[in-house]
């Protein structure tokens, strides 16, 4: 059944909405990701506007993260000091972000910044994975590794501003996890994403925080950052289409659940190298689509 | 040219209406050259909304040719022309016209150029191809401003807003005529001119104009209006909705 999205100005079937949030729900159940970064270039792909595309997804991914950071909370995996800070930075790199949107639709270089952060982003923390894990699969092959340090003193502790944070077990400067938030917050505004997948390598490598409370805390953050974005997408550019946030919600709610019971079927590391993949594999359509010589290099841009 | 009819529930709804037109025009004068109706003046996009098509009839008072023209609200637009660097295509010129129909169709009784001269057709933009689009002189000259034009015009085809090729207009009989105008699921919002002619040996002998609004009705258009008219309390509820659903997805969650 086609449903006409009153934001998006666009007719597109129910089913096919339900079954992506379906699809990409369990990818991100099954992975631990949020799935901002699969939505919103699916959503791309099957023709909502890049701009409303984003919009939408930061608004999905407050109900997700709520969703998910509940139960960590209830778990005690979440450190709200961290995430305060890492919130004070987000709040306002998000509100930069959402600013430089609208100047970037103005001029008419929003689509291509959007898919070029994809492909860069993508790339990158695709390859990172990739490498990575296998790397972690060589390791166990070769069996025990000794432990190390808790984690390397770099130029990073040198920084002012100290800070401890007892639920991290950390005592570092302010102005790290400060600046790691501002950026994702730009991140959360331009790509539509809720960042965790910077923010969690970002908070584990460099940061040094344990594992335990990176998850929980960086979804805390999360819920606040893409509702401010939320909020400006739709003060600011009405991008925000509540109709297709809930049906892409609504499939996603099922798919993470069937998600997580099938990831306790694969092992971390493959199931890392598989996330790697798909990962690389949109990247790779992206950046194949800017390249292609287009049908027409005349384009109908935005008019207000 | 006229043609054998096809669809008789079509002619059924267009006689009828006609009869219901023609007695409220008889009269003192007997002969308008053209009359025309639409069957319904408003189009209606709801939430299953995936086109449709509006009946044009009408009837014309002796033999000639009959060509509509449907203009939607007239809007800017802006066009990008893409260009390659490093390998990447990039949006690299602009160009903004002022006043662009949204939305242009032509149905025509016979092929437009049989119908009348180019002088005639030019001047009543009747065909996509003789639409009056103006550029910003100072911006382009004439050979570019060409491009920008028919670049336009490709693109509105491909959207579906521009008509690929003229649509039909059916003459049953002497006097009536009929022709369906078909409107794609993406069309534009707002209030669109029926123009009808009636032209015989090259000249207009009759013109009519019909208003047609195409708006967005039910939740959508409140969806919409809200979020343009209070767009911070719309940005506010969806927090709200997202936070709800959000928590619902973890009340269920726990159950399992």
């Amino acid at each position: 059944m086609q449903i006409y999205l009153p934001i998006a100005e666009i007719s597109l079937d129910t089913l096919l909405l339900l079954g992506l949030g379906g699809l990409i729900g369990f990818l991100s159940g099954l992975f631990g990701v949020g799935g901002g970064f699969l939505m919103t270039p699916a959503l791309i792909f099957i023709g909502v506007p890049p701009p409303v595309a984003v919009g939408t997804e930061a608004n999905q991914i407050v109900a997700s993260s709520v969703s998910g950071v509940l139960a960590h909370w209830r778990r005690g995996n979440v450190d709200f000091k961290m995430g305060g800070v890492l919130l004070l930075g987000g709040l306002v790199g998000s509100s930069f972000g959402v600013w430089l949107f609208l100047v970037l639709r103005s001029v008419g270089q929003i689509d291509l910044v959007i898919k070029l952060s994809y492909v860069t982003f993508l790339g990158v923390i695709g390859a990172l994975m990739f490498v990575e894990s296998l790397r972690a699969i060589r390791r166990r092959r070769t069996a025990g590794s000794g432990r190390g340090k808790l984690h390397k003193h770099t130029w990073v502790h040198g920084l002012p501003f100290k800070m401890r944070f007892r639920r991290s077990k950390l005592y570092i400067s302010a102005l790290l996890p400060l600046g790691v938030g501002f950026l994702v917050g730009i991140l959360a505004a331009v790509m539509g994403v809720g960042g965790g997948f910077i923010m969690v390598p970002a908070m584990i490598y460099l940061l040094g925080m344990p594992t335990s409370v990176v998850v929980g805390t960086s979804l805390f953050q999360i819920i606040f950052v893409t509702a401010n974005v939320t909020f400006l997408q739709a003060y600011a550019n009405q991008t925000v289409d509540v109709v297709l946030a809930l049906l892409l919600l609504t499939g996603a709610v099922v798919g993470a659940q069937l998600g997580a019971k099938a990831s306790v079927l694969l092992r971390g590391e493959q199931l890392r190298i598989l996330l790697a993949i798909l990962v690389l594999a949109v990247c790779a359509k992206l950046a194949y689509d800017l390249t292609v010589t287009p049908d027409d290099i005349y384009v109908l841009g935005f008019s207000k | 040219m006229r043609r054998p009819d096809r669809h008789g529930k079509a002619i059924a709804l267009g006689v009828g209406a006609l009869a219901v037109l023609g007695l409220a025009v008889a009269g003192p004068l007997r002969a308008a050259p053209l009359v025309a109706d639409l069957s319904k003046h408003l189009v209606a996009i709801t939430t299953g909304f995936a086109g449709t098509d509006v009946l044009l009839f009408g009837a014309v008072d002796g033999p000639g040719d009959v060509v509509v023209i449907i203009w939607g609200p007239p809007e800017q637009v802006v066009m990008h022309r893409k260009s390659r660097i490093a390998g990447i295509w990039i949006n690299t010129a602009q160009m903004t016209f002022e006043r662009v129909p949204s939305f242009y169709s032509v149905a025509s009784s016979r092929s437009l150029d049989e119908i009348a001269s180019e002088h005639v057709l030019s001047r009543l933009e009747m065909g996509v191809e003789r639409l009056n689009l103006p550029l910003p002189h100072a911006k382009a000259s004439p050979n570019i401003a060409r491009n920008w034009r028919d670049a336009l015009i490709r693109n509105k085809q491909r959207l579906g807003h521009y008509a690929r090729e003229v649509g039909q207009v059916i003459f049953l009989g002497e006097n009536l005529f009929r022709a369906l105008v078909e409107f794609p699921a993406n069309v534009p919002t707002g209030t669109y001119q029926i123009e009808v002619y009636l032209l015989r040996d090259g000249r207009v002998i009759s013109a009519q104009t019909t208003p047609l609004i195409v708006g967005k009705i039910g939740l959508e258009a409140e969806v919409y209006d809200f979020a343009h008219n209070y767009a911070a309390v719309y940005g506010l509820i969806a927090i709200l909705v997202a936070l709800v659903a959000g928590w619902l997805a973890h009340v269920a969650f726990r159950r399992h």
